[in-house]
């Protein structure tokens, strides 16, 4: 019999139950909660008189909407109060486990749950946020969903699904100095495209890819969706292990043991077909910046933006234009010639401690540049700001002229009042340049912690081994 | 959920690839908690001049006369003509709310998201997936013609254009059942109790630690 891959394996141990067409249901082993996308699912539990399946496996947190200054006052807009509060309602009245504003262990929930060992190799794990691929860096099978599904979880604790196809992406050697997971993934979603994952569950794989911490190869598996496709997966190794020791909901005792067994069966087996395989040279990626309003609109640091006149794809032509108009650049610009408004470090993709060890290790005796309105940094958790706080990274920041802000997933989509006006460029830490993204008009370009710092002390984008 | 079977509609048709969840419904809007009423927002950021608020008049808005929706000829459209990739992004249900809300019941593109593909039908919303030239043709002849209308037949799985061709279309069988059917899904899972309690029985010996917490 031919090997499984790791999706296969991850697959195969949660089917409930399989139809002859090959719809599957699915178990479900973890659904994170935030206040965005539940409320309309409570709300049908409610009128269908139905109750959690098993509440326990269910975790929530406020993320989106949280304001990350002047806690104090509470929540200001009405309508994002009215939202919050809803969440807490519904998990008190569903007796659902939620940390809620003021909780140390408030976060956005793809910063959570690993965190708290909520989330754990070999899990089927789900959100309404389609960011939820972030999980599968453990080796978890983790996608996001609508709210009908979340609520379809909710009452069932299962999801209909049909199985997807098998990608290997592949990226081996060293990587380069000044290089980090951001580019590595920004890389490969300017080499397979916005919707070449469409379809696939990608595993991530290679010697670069090993060779990135556990939080690295979450920031790769965050942005896999940004390839299109809903779950990214990285096998397990003794890094993963050693990331969920003594972690609040990883396995306790002798359940420790026998997790680590099942855990380190979790790769794909030596002849195990792929759909598809890309190989990517590690030594082929420079710090990576985007350009246009789509992630696979990517280019090198040491790059100009690209002229569409050269493009011969009629509608990748006119995305191309269009994008430069809404960006306010022109064809051949060099990148490192782009000056920014604001900084923004933060987002569930780049919010965790190394990510902001690798700006303040880049912002350490600098001073943010005076064309820069604003560079805050936010910390993908209360957890993580406690942390960065006893390790002093507050004080680079602060002494550089960043603001140092409180979790939540803010500018990275500006539901909350930190926001872009209209026309002003941003370098963002974040995973999403989309049109109006980060606030009304406003132009993103993604980049790396350490980037998004050099750009912010620096006043326009720079390659940060130039520094 | 509504049930859906034959609709002959106008068309009006977006030409731009990847159009995002983003785009569909900007973020503002999802402060709601609930599921109706986004229609007035749908494209919003494309469709007026100012920038929207929950909760606010949007009939004394600024309009965009050049944003396709705006144009006389695709009032009341129910058909939504697409390029690649549509509806990628964020996972925000809401996307097909607002499409459906504003009168949309069919989308047709070469390729879509993931999420927002299996979303759609949760919705009432069918989304049909064409050869590129084929719906390039449709586009020219949404163009050229004023007041084009498709009829797409869910049961037969064919779309019939006004010159008396069709199209065949792919759906997938259980989600075409549910559609027609206006089923909704907890409904038929909870058929299955059983099962997943079984299920549950034999993980608990396997992998005990994912029922502990």
């Amino acid at each position: 019999m031919a090997g499984k891959t790791l999706y296969d394996k991850l697959w195969d141990s949660h089917v409930v139950r399989k139809e002859e067409d090959g719809t599957t249901l699915l178990y479900i082993d973890r659904q994170l909660v935030h206040e965005v996308t539940s409320p309309q699912a409570f709300e049908g539990l409610r009128i269908a008189n139905r109750k959690p399946w098993r509440k326990s496996a269910n975790l929530a947190t406020a993320d989106h909407n949280v304001p990350t200054t002047g806690l104090d006052k509470g929540i200001t807009d009405p309508v994002a109060k009215i939202q919050v509060e809803t969440l807490s309602k519904n998990c008190k009245s569903f007796d659902i486990q939620e940390f809620g504003m003021g909780d140390v262990r408030q976060g956005i929930v793809h910063v959570m749950g690993p965190e708290q060992g909520a989330t754990l190799p070999g899990m089927t794990v789900v959100c309404g946020d389609s960011h939820t691929s972030t999980h599968g860096a453990f080796g978890a099978l983790a996608h996001g969903i609508g709210t009908s599904e979340v609520e379809h979880v909710l009452a069932t604790q299962c999801l209909i699904q049909k199985k997807s196809k098998n990608m290997l992406i592949e990226v081996n050697g060293e990587l380069n100095p000044g290089v980090s997971a951001k580019d590595v993934v920004l890389a490969i979603i300017g080499k397979v495209g916005t919707a070449g994952g469409t379809g696939y569950a990608i595993e991530f794989g290679g010697s670069a890819i090993r060779s990135l911490s556990v939080e690295g190869r979450m920031t790769v598996c965050n942005m896999a969706i940004e390839a299109g496709a809903r779950s990214g997966i990285i096998a397990v190794d003794d890094k993963t292990i050693e990331y969920f020791k003594d972690r609040p909901f990883s396995p306790k005792g002798s359940d420790w043991a026998k997790a680590v067994d099942a855990w380190i069966e979790l790769h794909s087996d030596v002849g195990a077909h792929f759909d598809q395989v890309i190989k990517m040279d590690a030594s082929e990626i420079q710090p990576q910046v985007t350009w246009g309003t789509s992630p696979e609109m990517v280019v090198d640091i040491n790059a100009s933006v690209p002229d569409p006149d050269k493009e011969s794809d009629p509608v990748k032509k006119e995305g191309m234009k269009a994008a430069l108009v809404y960006m306010g650049l022109e064809a051949n610009t060099p990148i490192s010639e782009i000056a920014v408004d604001k900084v923004f470090i933060g987002s569930c993709t780049n919010s965790r401690i190394e990510d902001l060890r690798a700006a303040a290790e880049v912002a350490n005796g600098r001073k943010v540049a005076k064309n820069i309105k604003l560079a805050m940094v936010v910390p993908g958790s209360g957890l993580v700001k406690t942390q960065a706080e006893q390790e002093g990274l507050d004080q680079i920041f602060i002494k550089a002229g960043f603001e140092w802000r409180a979790p939540g997933c803010s500018m990275c989509l500006a539901m909350n009042a930190d926001r872009l006006e209209p026309k002003e460029r941003c370098a963002s830490t974040s995973n999403r340049n989309f049109e109006g993204r980060q606030g009304n008009g406003g132009r993103t370009h993604l980049v790396s912690p350490a980037m998004a710092a050099a750009a912010a002390v620096n006043g326009h984008f720079i390659n940060v081994n130039d520094l | 959920m509504k049930a859906f079977n034959t609709l002959n509609g106008i068309v009006a048709p977006l030409d731009r690839a990847n159009v995002d969840t983003d785009a569909i419904i900007p973020k503002q809007f999802l402060k709601s908690i609930k599921r109706s009423g986004f229609g007035p927002n749908l494209f919003d950021e494309w469709r007026y001049l100012d920038e929207g608020q929950p909760d606010a008049d949007n009939s004394k808005r600024p309009i965009n006369k050049d944003f396709i929706l705006n144009q006389d000829r695709y009032q009341g459209a129910s058909i939504l003509i697409a390029r690649d990739n549509f509806g990628c992004g964020s996972s925000r249900e809401h996307a097909p709310w607002a499409l459906e809300d504003y009168g949309f019941r069919v989308i047709i593109a070469p390729s879509f998201a993931d999420i927002f593909f299996n979303n759609c039908f949760k919705n009432g919303l069918l989304p049909i997936v064409l050869a590129e030239s084929t719906v390039d043709e449709l586009f020219t002849e949404v163009d050229v013609n004023e007041g084009y209308k498709l009829t797409v037949n869910l049961q037969e799985q064919v779309i019939e254009k006004p010159n008396g061709n069709s199209i065949a279309f792919e759906v997938d069988p259980f989600r075409k059942h549910c559609l027609i059917n206006g089923l909704d899904d907890i409904g038929l899972t909870l058929h299955h109790v059983e099962d997943i309690r079984s299920y549950e029985e034999k993980r608990k010996k396997e992998a005990p630690w994912l029922f502990s917490s």
